[in-house]
Protein backbone atom coordinates (compact mmCIF):
# COMPACT_ATOMS: atom_id res chain seq x y z
CA UNK A 1 0.00 0.00 0.00
CA UNK A 2 2.75 2.42 -0.89
CA UNK A 3 0.84 4.80 -2.49
CA UNK A 4 -1.10 6.03 0.45
CA UNK A 5 1.46 5.28 3.27
CA UNK A 6 -1.39 3.88 5.67
CA UNK A 7 -0.92 0.70 7.99
CA UNK A 8 -4.13 -0.82 7.84
CA UNK A 9 -4.47 -0.18 11.38
CA UNK A 10 -4.51 3.43 11.14
CA UNK A 11 -7.09 2.82 8.78
CA UNK A 12 -9.51 0.80 10.63
CA UNK A 13 -8.76 3.25 13.79
CA UNK A 14 -9.90 6.23 12.02
CA UNK A 15 -13.11 4.76 10.58
CA UNK A 16 -14.07 3.10 13.89
CA UNK A 17 -14.12 6.33 15.41
CA UNK A 18 -16.23 7.71 13.38
CA UNK A 19 -18.73 4.86 12.94
CA UNK A 20 -18.34 3.52 16.42
CA UNK A 21 -17.44 5.94 18.78
CA UNK A 22 -19.94 9.58 18.00
CA UNK A 23 -16.38 11.59 17.12
CA UNK A 24 -17.55 14.48 14.92
CA UNK A 25 -17.20 17.99 14.73
CA UNK A 26 -19.32 19.76 17.18
CA UNK A 27 -19.55 22.79 15.98
CA UNK A 28 -18.41 25.15 12.60
CA UNK A 29 -19.34 28.81 13.91
CA UNK A 30 -18.62 31.69 11.91
CA UNK A 31 -17.89 34.82 14.30
CA UNK A 32 -19.14 38.25 12.54
CA UNK A 33 -18.29 41.42 13.34
CA UNK A 34 -21.51 43.90 14.01
CA UNK A 35 -19.37 47.29 14.33
CA UNK A 36 -20.48 49.02 11.66
CA UNK A 37 -24.39 47.96 12.52
CA UNK A 38 -24.70 50.64 15.47
CA UNK A 39 -27.45 53.28 14.24
CA UNK A 40 -29.42 55.98 16.44
CA UNK A 41 -32.80 54.29 15.54
CA UNK A 42 -32.20 50.56 17.40
CA UNK A 43 -34.77 48.72 13.96
CA UNK A 44 -32.33 50.15 11.31
CA UNK A 45 -29.45 48.97 13.77
CA UNK A 46 -31.67 45.48 13.54
CA UNK A 47 -32.00 45.82 9.84
CA UNK A 48 -28.42 46.59 9.54
CA UNK A 49 -27.51 43.16 11.28
CA UNK A 50 -29.79 41.09 9.82
CA UNK A 51 -28.54 42.05 6.19
CA UNK A 52 -25.03 41.45 7.38
CA UNK A 53 -25.25 38.23 8.99
CA UNK A 54 -27.54 36.98 6.28
CA UNK A 55 -24.98 38.22 3.55
CA UNK A 56 -21.93 36.35 5.65
CA UNK A 57 -23.34 33.08 6.44
CA UNK A 58 -25.41 32.28 3.69
CA UNK A 59 -23.54 29.61 2.32
CA UNK A 60 -22.63 28.50 5.66
CA UNK A 61 -25.07 25.70 6.05
CA UNK A 62 -24.34 24.29 2.60
CA UNK A 63 -20.80 24.67 2.79
CA UNK A 64 -20.97 22.63 6.34
CA UNK A 65 -22.91 19.74 4.49
CA UNK A 66 -20.91 19.44 1.66
CA UNK A 67 -17.67 19.11 3.97
CA UNK A 68 -19.60 16.24 6.17
CA UNK A 69 -20.39 14.52 3.04
CA UNK A 70 -16.92 14.93 1.34
CA UNK A 71 -15.07 13.58 5.12
CA UNK A 72 -17.46 11.81 6.26
CA UNK A 73 -17.37 13.36 9.50
CA UNK A 74 -20.43 14.36 10.81
CA UNK A 75 -20.60 18.35 11.12
CA UNK A 76 -22.97 18.35 14.27
CA UNK A 77 -23.93 22.16 14.34
CA UNK A 78 -23.31 25.40 12.23
CA UNK A 79 -23.36 28.29 14.38
CA UNK A 80 -22.80 32.02 14.69
CA UNK A 81 -21.35 34.17 16.77
CA UNK A 82 -21.87 37.97 16.76
CA UNK A 83 -19.99 41.40 18.39
CA UNK A 84 -21.68 41.49 21.72
CA UNK A 85 -25.08 43.66 21.17
CA UNK A 86 -24.66 46.04 23.73
CA UNK A 87 -21.82 47.51 21.58
CA UNK A 88 -23.67 47.87 18.85
CA UNK A 89 -27.31 48.54 19.90
CA UNK A 90 -25.86 51.61 22.65
CA UNK A 91 -25.66 54.28 19.94
CA UNK A 92 -29.54 54.28 19.54
CA UNK A 93 -31.98 55.74 21.89
CA UNK A 94 -34.16 52.74 22.62
CA UNK A 95 -35.01 51.82 26.45
CA UNK A 96 -34.50 47.56 25.57
CA UNK A 97 -32.38 45.94 23.25
CA UNK A 98 -35.47 43.15 22.58
CA UNK A 99 -35.62 43.98 18.82
CA UNK A 100 -31.98 43.31 17.95
CA UNK A 101 -32.38 39.68 20.07
CA UNK A 102 -35.47 39.24 17.50
CA UNK A 103 -33.73 40.59 14.12
CA UNK A 104 -30.65 37.95 15.34
CA UNK A 105 -33.53 35.14 15.95
CA UNK A 106 -34.73 35.57 12.23
CA UNK A 107 -31.08 36.13 11.08
CA UNK A 108 -30.26 32.52 12.32
CA UNK A 109 -33.63 30.88 10.95
CA UNK A 110 -32.75 32.60 7.84
CA UNK A 111 -29.23 30.93 7.43
CA UNK A 112 -30.50 27.33 8.73
CA UNK A 113 -28.29 27.73 12.50
CA UNK A 114 -29.42 26.60 15.42
CA UNK A 115 -27.91 28.81 17.77
CA UNK A 116 -26.46 32.50 17.42
CA UNK A 117 -24.51 33.86 20.34
CA UNK A 118 -23.22 37.62 21.23
CA UNK A 119 -26.46 39.03 22.77
CA UNK A 120 -23.72 40.03 25.43
CA UNK A 121 -22.00 42.47 27.63
CA UNK A 122 -18.28 42.69 28.99
CA UNK A 123 -19.17 44.67 32.59
CA UNK A 124 -16.13 42.97 34.75
CA UNK A 125 -15.64 46.58 35.80
CA UNK A 126 -18.88 48.55 35.42
CA UNK A 127 -21.61 48.88 33.06
CA UNK A 128 -22.47 51.74 30.72
CA UNK A 129 -26.37 52.21 30.31
CA UNK A 130 -25.89 49.54 27.05
CA UNK A 131 -24.61 47.25 29.07
CA UNK A 132 -27.45 47.85 31.79
CA UNK A 133 -30.27 47.93 28.66
CA UNK A 134 -29.22 44.83 27.27
CA UNK A 135 -29.06 43.30 30.83
CA UNK A 136 -32.44 44.80 31.41
CA UNK A 137 -34.01 42.74 28.31
CA UNK A 138 -32.76 39.74 29.07
CA UNK A 139 -35.56 37.88 29.87
CA UNK A 140 -37.84 39.18 27.55
CA UNK A 141 -34.89 38.58 24.86
CA UNK A 142 -34.69 34.98 25.57
CA UNK A 143 -38.17 34.08 26.09
CA UNK A 144 -39.24 35.55 22.64
CA UNK A 145 -36.41 34.13 20.27
CA UNK A 146 -35.49 30.33 20.19
CA UNK A 147 -31.89 30.35 19.10
CA UNK A 148 -30.63 34.04 20.51
CA UNK A 149 -27.70 33.22 23.46
CA UNK A 150 -26.61 35.40 25.86
CA UNK A 151 -24.03 35.87 27.74
CA UNK A 152 -22.14 38.67 30.37
CA UNK A 153 -18.80 39.13 31.73
CA UNK A 154 -19.11 39.70 35.22
CA UNK A 155 -15.49 39.31 36.13
CA UNK A 156 -11.71 38.92 34.89
CA UNK A 157 -8.36 38.21 36.57
CA UNK A 158 -7.30 41.61 35.47
CA UNK A 159 -10.34 43.72 36.87
CA UNK A 160 -11.54 41.58 39.72
CA UNK A 161 -15.33 40.22 40.54
CA UNK A 162 -17.75 43.55 40.08
CA UNK A 163 -20.31 42.07 42.02
CA UNK A 164 -23.19 44.60 41.71
CA UNK A 165 -23.07 43.14 38.29
CA UNK A 166 -23.21 39.63 39.79
CA UNK A 167 -26.07 40.83 42.22
CA UNK A 168 -28.37 41.71 39.29
CA UNK A 169 -27.21 38.55 37.25
CA UNK A 170 -28.94 36.57 40.40
CA UNK A 171 -31.97 38.78 39.98
CA UNK A 172 -31.87 38.45 36.08
CA UNK A 173 -31.70 34.55 36.03
CA UNK A 174 -34.88 34.37 38.25
CA UNK A 175 -36.38 36.71 35.89
CA UNK A 176 -35.30 34.66 32.89
CA UNK A 177 -36.66 31.21 35.09
CA UNK A 178 -39.75 32.94 35.09
CA UNK A 179 -40.32 34.47 31.53
CA UNK A 180 -39.80 30.76 30.69
CA UNK A 181 -41.74 28.93 33.10
CA UNK A 182 -43.94 26.81 31.18
CA UNK A 183 -40.92 25.63 29.68
CA UNK A 184 -38.75 24.48 32.61
CA UNK A 185 -36.91 27.93 32.67
CA UNK A 186 -35.58 27.26 29.22
CA UNK A 187 -34.43 30.77 28.89
CA UNK A 188 -31.75 30.44 31.07
CA UNK A 189 -30.08 27.71 29.83
CA UNK A 190 -29.27 29.94 27.08
CA UNK A 191 -27.54 32.49 29.51
CA UNK A 192 -24.29 32.05 31.05
CA UNK A 193 -22.12 34.06 33.38
CA UNK A 194 -18.54 34.47 32.52
CA UNK A 195 -15.60 35.68 34.31
CA UNK A 196 -12.44 35.73 31.58
CA UNK A 197 -14.66 34.89 29.10
CA UNK A 198 -12.96 34.23 25.28
CA UNK A 199 -13.63 36.21 21.82
CA UNK A 200 -13.26 33.34 19.75
CA UNK A 201 -15.16 30.61 21.90
CA UNK A 202 -16.81 28.49 18.82
CA UNK A 203 -19.38 26.75 22.11
CA UNK A 204 -22.79 28.01 23.07
CA UNK A 205 -24.05 29.58 24.67
CA UNK A 206 -21.30 31.74 25.56
CA UNK A 207 -20.32 32.20 22.20
CA UNK A 208 -19.04 35.98 21.21
CA UNK A 209 -17.08 37.27 18.57
CA UNK A 210 -14.84 39.80 20.71
CA UNK A 211 -13.70 43.28 19.64
CA UNK A 212 -10.22 41.86 18.58
CA UNK A 213 -11.57 39.61 15.96
CA UNK A 214 -11.56 40.25 12.82
CA UNK A 215 -14.38 41.27 10.02
CA UNK A 216 -15.29 37.98 9.86
CA UNK A 217 -13.49 34.24 10.83
CA UNK A 218 -14.24 30.52 10.95
CA UNK A 219 -13.69 28.76 14.45
CA UNK A 220 -14.48 24.99 14.91
CA UNK A 221 -15.13 23.34 18.18
CA UNK A 222 -14.20 19.31 17.83
CA UNK A 223 -16.15 16.59 19.91
CA UNK A 224 -15.33 12.90 20.80
CA UNK A 225 -15.43 12.02 24.14
CA UNK A 226 -16.86 8.48 22.83
CA UNK A 227 -13.20 8.38 21.16
CA UNK A 228 -11.44 9.03 24.27
CA UNK A 229 -13.73 6.90 26.76
CA UNK A 230 -13.19 3.75 24.09
CA UNK A 231 -9.33 4.27 24.37
CA UNK A 232 -9.11 4.60 28.10
CA UNK A 233 -11.27 1.22 28.38
CA UNK A 234 -8.97 -0.48 26.19
CA UNK A 235 -6.52 0.07 28.83
CA UNK A 236 -7.99 -1.13 32.18
CA UNK A 237 -4.20 -1.90 33.43
CA UNK A 238 -2.29 0.81 32.03
CA UNK A 239 -0.75 3.34 35.07
CA UNK A 240 -2.06 6.93 35.15
CA UNK A 241 1.03 8.25 32.99
CA UNK A 242 0.31 5.72 30.46
CA UNK A 243 -3.12 6.48 30.32
CA UNK A 244 -2.16 10.21 29.88
CA UNK A 245 -0.41 9.33 27.19
CA UNK A 246 -3.44 7.18 25.32
CA UNK A 247 -5.30 10.26 25.94
CA UNK A 248 -3.17 12.58 24.14
CA UNK A 249 -2.40 10.41 21.26
CA UNK A 250 -6.51 10.39 21.20
CA UNK A 251 -6.73 13.93 21.38
CA UNK A 252 -4.51 14.49 18.90
CA UNK A 253 -6.17 12.64 15.88
CA UNK A 254 -9.67 14.60 17.60
CA UNK A 255 -8.28 17.56 17.34
CA UNK A 256 -6.91 16.82 13.40
CA UNK A 257 -10.78 16.25 12.17
CA UNK A 258 -11.63 19.17 13.40
CA UNK A 259 -8.20 21.39 11.70
CA UNK A 260 -8.73 19.45 8.04
CA UNK A 261 -12.44 20.29 8.44
CA UNK A 262 -11.88 23.80 9.39
CA UNK A 263 -9.22 24.96 6.99
CA UNK A 264 -11.48 23.62 4.28
CA UNK A 265 -14.66 25.35 5.25
CA UNK A 266 -12.03 28.81 5.63
CA UNK A 267 -10.83 28.23 1.76
CA UNK A 268 -14.70 27.28 0.62
CA UNK A 269 -15.87 30.35 2.29
CA UNK A 270 -13.59 32.52 1.76
CA UNK A 271 -13.41 33.37 5.26
CA UNK A 272 -10.37 33.77 7.40
CA UNK A 273 -9.59 30.55 9.81
CA UNK A 274 -9.90 31.55 13.42
CA UNK A 275 -8.92 28.99 15.92
CA UNK A 276 -9.77 25.33 16.53
CA UNK A 277 -10.95 24.69 20.31
CA UNK A 278 -9.80 21.40 21.53
CA UNK A 279 -12.49 20.54 23.82
CA UNK A 280 -14.12 17.31 25.16
CA UNK A 281 -17.84 17.97 24.56
CA UNK A 282 -20.23 15.71 25.62
CA UNK A 283 -23.94 14.83 24.42
CA UNK A 284 -26.77 13.12 26.05
CA UNK A 285 -26.05 10.50 23.82
CA UNK A 286 -24.90 6.96 25.36
CA UNK A 287 -20.99 6.39 25.22
CA UNK A 288 -20.61 10.49 24.73
CA UNK A 289 -20.14 11.42 27.98
CA UNK A 290 -16.85 12.85 30.23
CA UNK A 291 -18.55 11.49 32.99
CA UNK A 292 -17.81 8.13 31.72
CA UNK A 293 -14.21 8.51 30.84
CA UNK A 294 -14.05 9.12 34.50
CA UNK A 295 -15.93 6.11 35.68
CA UNK A 296 -13.56 4.01 32.70
CA UNK A 297 -10.22 5.45 34.55
CA UNK A 298 -11.61 3.76 37.54
CA UNK A 299 -14.31 5.67 39.48
CA UNK A 300 -17.19 4.14 40.67
CA UNK A 301 -18.97 7.36 40.01
CA UNK A 302 -18.38 10.50 39.23
CA UNK A 303 -18.65 12.90 42.06
CA UNK A 304 -16.83 10.45 44.30
CA UNK A 305 -13.39 11.32 46.04
CA UNK A 306 -10.35 11.42 43.27
CA UNK A 307 -12.37 12.87 40.17
CA UNK A 308 -10.96 15.83 40.66
CA UNK A 309 -7.49 14.48 40.22
CA UNK A 310 -9.25 12.59 37.37
CA UNK A 311 -10.51 15.35 35.34
CA UNK A 312 -7.25 17.27 35.95
CA UNK A 313 -5.10 14.79 34.30
CA UNK A 314 -7.78 14.36 31.69
CA UNK A 315 -8.06 17.92 30.96
CA UNK A 316 -4.85 18.58 30.70
CA UNK A 317 -3.74 15.50 28.30
CA UNK A 318 -6.37 16.71 26.06
CA UNK A 319 -5.01 20.33 25.73
CA UNK A 320 -1.31 18.26 25.11
CA UNK A 321 -2.49 16.01 22.66
CA UNK A 322 -4.84 18.39 21.02
CA UNK A 323 -2.35 21.75 20.89
CA UNK A 324 0.50 19.54 18.88
CA UNK A 325 -2.61 18.90 16.53
CA UNK A 326 -3.61 22.27 15.29
CA UNK A 327 -2.08 25.80 14.12
CA UNK A 328 -4.11 27.65 16.14
CA UNK A 329 -6.22 26.40 19.38
CA UNK A 330 -8.35 29.03 21.22
CA UNK A 331 -11.68 29.07 22.86
CA UNK A 332 -12.39 27.40 26.07
CA UNK A 333 -10.12 24.52 24.87
CA UNK A 334 -10.65 22.24 28.14
CA UNK A 335 -13.42 18.87 29.20
CA UNK A 336 -16.97 20.66 29.64
CA UNK A 337 -18.85 18.87 32.58
CA UNK A 338 -22.51 20.28 31.80
CA UNK A 339 -24.64 18.03 33.95
CA UNK A 340 -27.67 18.13 32.01
CA UNK A 341 -25.66 17.49 28.29
CA UNK A 342 -24.05 14.42 29.68
CA UNK A 343 -25.69 10.85 30.92
CA UNK A 344 -22.78 9.58 33.01
CA UNK A 345 -23.13 13.85 34.91
CA UNK A 346 -26.73 13.19 34.85
CA UNK A 347 -26.88 9.46 36.48
CA UNK A 348 -24.35 10.74 39.05
CA UNK A 349 -26.10 13.90 39.77
CA UNK A 350 -29.71 11.47 40.47
CA UNK A 351 -27.79 8.86 42.59
CA UNK A 352 -26.71 11.96 44.97
CA UNK A 353 -22.73 11.29 44.23
CA UNK A 354 -22.50 14.19 42.64
CA UNK A 355 -23.34 17.62 44.15
CA UNK A 356 -22.73 21.23 43.70
CA UNK A 357 -19.85 21.54 45.88
CA UNK A 358 -18.02 18.84 44.15
CA UNK A 359 -19.02 20.08 40.80
CA UNK A 360 -17.16 23.61 41.51
CA UNK A 361 -14.26 21.84 43.05
CA UNK A 362 -13.81 20.10 39.24
CA UNK A 363 -14.24 23.28 37.64
CA UNK A 364 -11.14 24.64 39.38
CA UNK A 365 -9.23 22.02 36.71
CA UNK A 366 -11.32 22.18 33.67
CA UNK A 367 -13.84 23.97 31.12
CA UNK A 368 -15.54 25.84 31.79
CA UNK A 369 -17.96 26.54 34.95
CA UNK A 370 -20.87 25.15 36.33
CA UNK A 371 -22.88 23.89 33.50
CA UNK A 372 -26.39 23.05 32.73
CA UNK A 373 -27.34 22.71 36.59
CA UNK A 374 -30.75 22.97 37.46
CA UNK A 375 -31.76 23.85 40.64
CA UNK A 376 -35.10 24.52 43.17
CA UNK A 377 -37.47 27.18 41.27
CA UNK A 378 -37.09 28.86 44.87
CA UNK A 379 -33.57 29.50 45.19
CA UNK A 380 -33.43 33.00 45.93
CA UNK A 381 -31.23 35.57 43.97
CA UNK A 382 -28.90 36.33 46.38
CA UNK A 383 -28.12 32.69 46.43
CA UNK A 384 -27.72 32.34 42.73
CA UNK A 385 -25.82 35.96 43.02
CA UNK A 386 -23.38 33.92 45.49
CA UNK A 387 -22.94 30.49 43.32
CA UNK A 388 -21.55 32.69 40.41
CA UNK A 389 -19.42 34.86 42.59
CA UNK A 390 -17.82 31.58 43.95
CA UNK A 391 -17.36 29.97 40.28
CA UNK A 392 -15.86 33.77 39.31
CA UNK A 393 -13.17 33.65 41.62
CA UNK A 394 -12.21 30.44 40.63
CA UNK A 395 -11.85 31.40 37.92
CA UNK A 396 -10.38 35.24 38.50
CA UNK A 397 -7.67 33.44 41.14
CA UNK A 398 -6.76 30.88 38.22
CA UNK A 399 -6.23 33.12 35.47
CA UNK A 400 -8.60 30.61 33.25
CA UNK A 401 -12.50 31.14 32.23
CA UNK A 402 -15.30 30.05 34.61
CA UNK A 403 -18.79 30.39 33.64
CA UNK A 404 -22.78 29.79 35.35
CA UNK A 405 -25.08 28.40 33.50
CA UNK A 406 -27.64 27.35 36.34
CA UNK A 407 -31.76 27.28 35.50
CA UNK A 408 -34.06 27.71 38.56
CA UNK A 409 -36.42 25.42 37.44
CA UNK A 410 -39.82 27.27 38.16
CA UNK A 411 -42.46 25.31 40.56
CA UNK A 412 -39.68 22.21 40.34
CA UNK A 413 -37.92 21.31 43.66
CA UNK A 414 -34.97 18.52 44.39
CA UNK A 415 -35.79 15.26 43.27
CA UNK A 416 -37.60 16.73 39.96
CA UNK A 417 -36.37 16.90 36.41
CA UNK A 418 -36.48 19.87 33.67
CA UNK A 419 -36.35 18.40 30.37
CA UNK A 420 -34.95 20.95 27.67
CA UNK A 421 -34.67 18.17 24.58
CA UNK A 422 -32.12 18.09 22.32
CA UNK A 423 -28.50 18.97 22.79
CA UNK A 424 -29.70 20.55 26.32
CA UNK A 425 -31.16 17.51 27.46
CA UNK A 426 -32.18 16.89 30.76
CA UNK A 427 -31.02 17.12 34.18
CA UNK A 428 -32.22 16.43 37.50
CA UNK A 429 -32.76 19.43 39.84
CA UNK A 430 -29.80 19.45 42.82
CA UNK A 431 -29.62 20.67 45.97
CA UNK A 432 -27.89 24.53 46.82
CA UNK A 433 -27.54 25.26 50.15
CA UNK A 434 -30.51 26.64 52.12
CA UNK A 435 -28.20 29.10 54.41
CA UNK A 436 -28.22 32.76 53.46
CA UNK A 437 -25.41 34.39 51.38
CA UNK A 438 -27.86 37.55 50.89
CA UNK A 439 -25.89 40.45 53.18
CA UNK A 440 -22.59 39.30 51.19
CA UNK A 441 -24.02 39.69 48.35
CA UNK A 442 -25.68 42.67 49.01
CA UNK A 443 -22.69 44.36 50.03
CA UNK A 444 -21.60 45.12 46.06
CA UNK A 445 -19.13 47.11 44.74
CA UNK A 446 -15.97 45.24 43.19
CA UNK A 447 -13.79 42.05 44.33
CA UNK A 448 -10.42 43.68 43.92
CA UNK A 449 -8.32 42.26 41.23
CA UNK A 450 -5.75 39.61 42.92
CA UNK A 451 -2.41 40.07 43.46
CA UNK A 452 -0.16 38.00 40.00
CA UNK A 453 2.78 36.80 42.21
CA UNK A 454 3.15 34.87 45.66
CA UNK A 455 1.18 32.31 43.91
CA UNK A 456 -0.14 29.58 46.55
CA UNK B 1 0.05 17.24 1.55
CA UNK B 2 -2.06 17.68 -1.89
CA UNK B 3 -4.45 19.82 -0.95
CA UNK B 4 -6.64 19.13 -3.47
CA UNK B 5 -6.16 14.94 -4.21
CA UNK B 6 -9.51 13.45 -4.84
CA UNK B 7 -9.34 10.42 -3.74
CA UNK B 8 -11.40 8.21 -1.69
CA UNK B 9 -10.16 5.35 1.00
CA UNK B 10 -12.53 2.18 1.09
CA UNK B 11 -12.32 -0.49 3.71
CA UNK B 12 -14.17 -3.96 3.60
CA UNK B 13 -14.25 -5.53 7.34
CA UNK B 14 -16.04 -9.28 7.46
CA UNK B 15 -15.30 -12.72 7.03
CA UNK B 16 -13.06 -13.94 3.82
CA UNK B 17 -15.21 -15.01 0.90
CA UNK B 18 -15.50 -15.52 -2.47
CA UNK B 19 -15.85 -12.82 -4.82
CA UNK B 20 -15.33 -9.65 -2.44
CA UNK B 21 -12.95 -8.13 -4.41
CA UNK B 22 -14.84 -8.12 -7.29
CA UNK B 23 -18.03 -7.57 -6.38
CA UNK B 24 -16.63 -4.09 -4.16
CA UNK B 25 -14.58 -3.32 -7.84
CA UNK B 26 -17.66 -3.76 -9.62
CA UNK B 27 -19.59 -0.70 -7.78
CA UNK B 28 -16.67 1.28 -7.62
CA UNK B 29 -16.02 0.73 -11.65
CA UNK B 30 -19.71 1.48 -12.41
CA UNK B 31 -18.99 4.34 -10.43
CA UNK B 32 -16.47 5.53 -12.58
CA UNK B 33 -13.73 5.49 -9.86
CA UNK B 34 -10.94 4.44 -10.64
CA UNK B 35 -8.80 1.82 -8.41
CA UNK B 36 -5.27 3.04 -7.86
CA UNK B 37 -4.04 0.79 -4.90
CA UNK B 38 -5.64 -2.16 -3.77
CA UNK B 39 -4.46 -4.23 0.24
CA UNK B 40 -5.94 -7.37 2.01
CA UNK B 41 -5.00 -8.44 5.25
CA UNK B 42 -6.36 -10.21 8.37
CA UNK B 43 -6.79 -8.24 11.47
CA UNK B 44 -7.54 -11.79 14.09
CA UNK B 45 -10.69 -13.34 12.64
CA UNK B 46 -11.68 -10.28 10.31
CA UNK B 47 -10.92 -10.54 6.69
CA UNK B 48 -9.69 -6.51 6.33
CA UNK B 49 -9.56 -5.21 2.48
CA UNK B 50 -8.26 -0.83 1.98
CA UNK B 51 -8.56 0.37 -1.88
CA UNK B 52 -7.64 3.91 -2.80
CA UNK B 53 -10.04 4.91 -5.60
CA UNK B 54 -9.44 8.20 -7.62
CA UNK B 55 -12.88 10.03 -7.55
CA UNK B 56 -11.88 12.73 -10.23
CA UNK B 57 -13.43 11.06 -13.25
CA UNK B 58 -16.74 9.69 -11.18
CA UNK B 59 -19.74 9.97 -12.55
CA UNK B 60 -21.32 10.17 -9.08
CA UNK B 61 -20.43 11.89 -5.86
CA UNK B 62 -19.11 9.87 -2.63
CA UNK B 63 -22.43 10.40 -0.95
CA UNK B 64 -24.28 8.04 -3.87
CA UNK B 65 -21.04 6.11 -4.19
CA UNK B 66 -21.30 5.61 -0.13
CA UNK B 67 -24.98 4.35 -0.84
CA UNK B 68 -24.39 1.98 -2.96
CA UNK B 69 -21.52 0.23 -1.30
CA UNK B 70 -23.65 -0.13 2.06
CA UNK B 71 -26.06 -1.76 -0.43
CA UNK B 72 -23.31 -4.54 -1.68
CA UNK B 73 -22.11 -4.42 1.97
CA UNK B 74 -25.33 -5.76 3.07
CA UNK B 75 -25.72 -7.89 0.25
CA UNK B 76 -22.60 -9.83 1.22
CA UNK B 77 -22.83 -9.23 4.93
CA UNK B 78 -19.75 -7.45 5.25
CA UNK B 79 -18.99 -3.81 6.17
CA UNK B 80 -17.89 -1.11 3.74
CA UNK B 81 -17.44 2.46 4.74
CA UNK B 82 -15.73 5.12 1.98
CA UNK B 83 -13.77 8.25 2.85
CA UNK B 84 -12.21 11.23 1.56
CA UNK B 85 -8.01 10.13 1.92
CA UNK B 86 -7.89 13.55 3.47
CA UNK B 87 -9.14 12.42 6.71
CA UNK B 88 -6.49 9.82 7.19
CA UNK B 89 -3.39 11.95 6.00
CA UNK B 90 -4.39 14.81 8.88
CA UNK B 91 -5.10 12.25 11.17
CA UNK B 92 -2.29 9.75 10.93
CA UNK B 93 0.39 12.47 9.67
CA UNK B 94 1.42 15.71 10.81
Amino acid sequence: MRSVHFEPEEILETVKMVQMENLDIRTITMGISLRDCAHPDLAQSAQRAYEKICRYAERLVSVGDQLQSEYGIPIINRRISVTPIALVAESSAADDYVAMAQALDRAAVAVGVNFIGGFSALVHKGLTPGDRKLIDSLPQALAVTERVCASINVASTRAGINMSAVSRMGEIILECASATAHRDGLGCAKLVVFCNAVEDNPFMAGAFHGIGEPECVINVGVSGPGAVLSAVRRAPEADLGELAAIIKRTAFKITRMGELIGRRASERLGIPFGIVDLSLAPTPAQGDSVAQILEAMGLERVGTHGSTAALAMLNDAVKKGGAMASSHVGGLSGAFIPVSEDIGMIEAAQAGTLTLDKLEAMTCVCSVGLDMIAVPGDTPATTLAAIIADEAAIGMINRKTTAVRIIPAPGKTVGDWVEFGGLLGRAPVMAVHRQSSQDFVRRGGRIPAPIQALNN
Amino acid sequence: MSERSNRIIVTVVGHDRTGIIAETSRVLADAGANIVDISQTLLGEFFVMILLADMTHAAIGLDALKLQLRGKAAQLGLRIDAQHEDVFKFMHRV
